[in-house]
């Protein structure tokens, strides 16, 4: 499993980049949800997010999920080209398949790669 | 290219062949209306009758369905279906008659229906029933929305937020939404009933209510079912029963005596009318005393009663606050009321009740049976179902591939992926209608395929092996959709 170092990690398997502030879903998550089909965001650039807010959902052959934003802010980016491919947030998660890019850092509560491993162990079976 | 074992019904067609002929016209020619109205460019297929019959008589035979064999499809109920509800619902009365005829007509229609309204309230518990949804998921927003209705008339304005188990089924937060409500989701404990500790901190004046499927998606019946009752009550929310595992409660338990507000049933799952790839469904509702004035309109009532000489008459009456109207008529009546009321007249209350204690013993067995084989995480007595996890440590195998591998063994596989709180979720319900025999079949299957997983698991990645066409790719089919046979000539030149 692959949990880069140099980002932020939520319970729900959201990562942010604090240096470009973009956000995503993990190596494990997309591994969890299988092969994703069907990626919609949810919200638009220059908008106001709140932590825990939907910003994109997300639909594998075996599952659906919300993806919330981990941090609050304004959206600065949307990665448009996402929906076309949903097949990216399988083979490139933390790169090409970021999502969107919010102003804003992370909170207390985020963990960092360490922390998320082990979360993570915890939940796999 | 896999290959094409049968073209499709378009692809027959060949221009001028034709399956009727029409009579001359016995009446006077007029010009149409307007021509502009008409198209000719629709490809309609052209094909012999005899051409016709044998392209689907072959496309039927590529299916399984529960006349073929065992269907353990977890959540469906897909028990046998009694063929004499096939006569009934044929009769020449409820076969050729029409929804908006006078009710001095139809009054055999409307008895049914009124049977069936109260039969259905005396099972539940419930003081008001409508028929009219129909399907499983329409009879939630029906009640939803005389949720909904209740509290506006009172007043009570800021209930916003519907409470959800996560082992609810995935209408029932659908539902909700379909109504602007904000779905607050309830985990469930150890156990697999809901976590007493959250729902209490989640219970406050803007709770809508909660919608509670019980026996669950794990296919336990929730153990306390009374203390969640009460703190959703306690805190001025209703309860919403998701009726669709009735088939396990059936003269056992009365919904409406636990102190739900409303549910709806699935005729189609519980009561035996064919259902499957999409209808058709039939979704009645109940409710307790409080809401039966937002009952939707019309129900079926007695409009003047019987004297010495004549019967009570059976038409159409409005409840006081009603929602108002669900459905263009009064529900799916041939293909779901009949057959319901057929199956309900049948079996008797004793009957009903038999009908539950088999599909719960059955679901035992096999979850008995499959115990040590399988992982069951949520390990207890079960009701009509059973989930186990469809994977082996230190094997690539999963839940889809033993779906797919049981289909080389003749089975429906159960089904999978579902719910979403158990890895590679096996959703198993048997129903009542399969013999011993049958199950262990079934049992003596999985077993075997676990020891395949171990020794060939190539077997199962490959699998089914027998079917007409291999492993679908679902992946393919879901991000490259195709979504009309034929697209019109000029079709660039129109996006």
């Amino acid at each position: 499993m692959n949990v880069p170092s140099n980002l932020k990690y939520t319970k729900s398997d959201e990562w942010f980049d604090p240096s470009s502030g973009a956000v995503g879903i993990s190596d494990f998550a997309q591994s969890q949800l299988s092969d994703i089909v069907f990626v919609e965001i949810l919200v638009e650039e220059g908008e106001e997010v709140t932590v825990g807010k939907a910003i994109a959902s997300v639909e594998s052959v075996k599952a659906s999920a919300e993806i919330y934003a981990p941090v609050a802010g304004k959206v600065s980016a949307v990665n448009k080209g996402l929906p076309d491919k949903p097949e990216i947030l399988n083979s490139d998660p933390f790169g090409e398949g970021w999502m969107i890019k919010i102003e804003g850092s992370a909170g207390s509560e985020m963990m960092d790669a360490a922390a998320y491993e082990q979360d993570c162990a915890g939940r796999a079976h | 290219m896999p290959t094409i074992l049968e073209p499709t019904i378009f692809e027959l067609s060949s221009p001028g062949r034709t399956g009727v002929t029409m009579p001359a016209s016995d009446v006077p020619h007029t010009d149409l209306p307007n021509e502009n109205l008409l198209r000719s460019d629709l490809p309609l297929p052209e094909l012999a009758e005899v051409d016709v019959v044998r392209h689907y008589m072959k496309l039927s035979k590529f299916n399984y369905s529960v006349d073929d064999g065992f269907y353990p499809l977890g959540s469906c109920t897909m028990k046998y279906n009694p063929k004499i509800n096939e006569d009934t619902c044929r009769l020449p009365g409820f076969l050729y008659t029409h929804p908006l005829q006078p009710i001095e007509t139809v009054q055999g229609n409307l008895v049914l229906m009124f049977e069936l309204q109260e039969w259905l309230k005396e099972i539940s518990g419930f003081a008001g029933m409508t028929l009219q949804p129909a399907a499983g998921a329409h009879g939630e927003f029906t009640g939803v929305l005389m949720m909904a209705a209740y509290h506006k008339s009172r007043g009570d304005s800021k209930r916003t937020k519907m409470l959800i188990p996560d082992a609810a089924h995935g209408t029932n937060p659908a539902s909700a939404g379909m109504l602007g409500m904000s779905v607050v989701t309830i985990p469930s404990d150890a156990r697999g009933n809901v976590d007493l500790k959250a729902l209490a901190a989640a219970c406050d004046d803007t709770v809508v209510g909660m919608m509670v499927t019980n026996p669950n998606t794990l296919g336990m019946f929730d153990e306390h079912m009374e203390e969640v009752i009460k703190l959703v009550k306690d805190c001025g929310g209703l309860m919403y029963g998701d009726g669709a595992n009735l088939n396990a409660l059936l003269g056992i338990v009365r919904p409406g005596d636990l102190g739900f507000d409303v549910m709806h049933f699935n005729l189609h799952k519980t009561f035996s009318v064919p259902h499957g790839g999409g209808g058709p469904g039939s979704g009645p509702v109940g409710v307790s005393q409080r809401l039966v004035d937002f009952l939707p309109s019309p129900l079926v009532g007695i409009v003047e009663e019987a004297d010495e000489n004549t019967a009570p008459l059976y038409g159409f009456v409005t409840p006081k606050n009603s929602i108002g109207r669900m459905k263009a008529f009064h529900g799916h009546f041939g293909g779901g009321l009949v057959r319901a009321y057929t199956y309900i007249s049948m079996h008797g209350p004793d009957g009903l009740k038999d009908i539950s204690q088999y599909a719960v013993l059955n679901a035992n067995y096999l979850q008995a049976k499959l115990r040590g084989t399988y992982t069951i995480p949520y390990d207890r007595i079960c009701m009509h179902e059973f989930v186990a996890e469809g994977q082996f440590a230190g094997s690539d195998v999963r839940a889809l591939d033993i779906a797919k591998r049981l289909m080389d063994y003749n089975f429906h596989p159960p089904t999978n992926y579902f719910p979403l709180i158990v890895h590679e979720a096996l959703m198993i319900e048997p129903t009542e209608t399969e013999n011993k025999d049958t199950l262990d079949r079934f049992a003596d299957a999985l077993i075997k395929i676990a020891e395949e997983a171990k020794t060939q698991p190539e077997l199962l990645h490959d699998a089914p092996h027998i079917t007409p066409f291999g492993r679908m790719d679902e992946v393919k089919a879901a991000r490259e959709l195709v979504l009309c046979c034929w697209l019109p000539e000029n079709y660039e030149t129109l996006t």
